[in-house]
């Protein structure tokens, strides 16, 4: 990663226009063509530099539903834990935290409904409690990181 | 404690918006002219398209068009979950002047679990490694004063799933 990778990455994360050619726009902000810049970022998402390009939507505004889940479990058990939490869909990250509630995971799902459902499965599944912790509310989402 | 988060106001959003979120979902098309792909897979003229998605970005159905970046890669191995225990007549107040800080990526009030889990202010810290995090996580304290009642941080130790999320299959 080159300084005009690092640019790129952080003009990027400042959003994208929504006109006919915008990677011609945001390349003439770099002073390079359209061309190298359409290279330079298949290459940041080919090498994972970058997670994803494109519109973030709000999935709640769309009508689902999110929650944050903590699992306090046995060490020994963790393996097996993992194998029941990853085999839903509807999980869409799950973390191993260095804490007694050690097993955090993220539910992304169609309907509120299916939060709760999924994770009754889990725990009957994994006979853990799960603590399910949904945002009551939000006071800043996005976060520029500096390249 | 509460139940799930019941469902924010639901915009009115059609099956020519659902085709443009099914289709840009995982990223806009690298291409010159993008909206025109988007547009010609579904039989639609640009301009329709840009005038959808200005209003769906109007709407926050799409918070924004960005790239999103790997923490890990950009040397940012320093991120920990910072959890807080204020009390619920402040958390509001808090939180915003929380999540306003530069270091703060996500920041929710969510609920406790007394007597294992007081936290109810939730706050992702990013930083270079985790010493200069647990620095970030002082300011946070400072901040908030005498509200701390106490707070931890959860660094992660392994990424046990990540995928992309789908919103519409």
């Amino acid at each position: 990663m080159d300084e005009l990778d690092r640019k790129i990455i952080n003009i990027l994360q400042d959003g994208f226009p929504l006109v006919e050619e915008p990677y011609s726009e945001i390349a003439s902000q770099l002073g390079i063509n359209e061309s190298g810049l359409l290279s330079r970022l298949k290459n940041l998402l080919k090498d994972k530099t970058l997670t994803r390009f494109g519109p973030m939507y709000d999935a709640e505004k769309l009508g689902g539903a999110f929650s944050l889940v903590a699992i306090k479990v046995p060490e020994k058990e963790f393996d097996k834990v993992t194998e029941i939490v990853n085999s839903y869909d509807e999980v869409a990250h799950n973390y191993h935290r260095d804490h007694e509630f050690n097993m955090w995971y993220v539910l992304a799902t169609e309907t509120p409904e299916k939060i709760n459902e999924i994770n009754s499965d889990i725990e009957r599944r994994s006979g853990l409690k799960v603590f399910n912790m949904p945002k009551l509310d939000e006071y800043y989402i996005g976060l520029k990181l500096t390249a | 404690m509460t139940g799930i988060l019941l469902k924010q106001q639901a915009f009115i959003i059609d099956d020519v918006d659902r085709q443009i979120i099914r289709l840009t979902q995982s990223g806009l098309p690298l291409v010159s002219r993008p909206y025109h792909a988007v547009a010609g897979k579904l039989g639609l003229r640009v301009n329709d398209v840009i005038s959808r998605m200005q209003l769906m970005q109007k709407n926050g159905i799409i918070r924004r068009i960005a790239a999103v970046p790997n923490h890990y890669t950009l040397g940012y191995k320093g991120n920990g979950m910072s959890v807080w225990d204020v009390p619920d007549e402040q958390v509001n107040e808090l939180g915003k002047k929380v999540g306003a800080l530069d270091f703060v990526s996500h920041c929710y009030h969510r609920p406790r679990f007394l007597p294992g889990w007081p936290y109810n202010l939730f706050a992702m810290v990013h930083a270079h490694n985790k010493e200069k995090a647990l620095l970030l996580v002082n300011t946070i304290a400072e901040l908030l004063g005498e509200f701390d009642r106490g707070h931890d941080v959860l660094f992660s130790k392994r990424i046990l799933k990540k995928t992309g999320m789908r919103l519409i299959s």
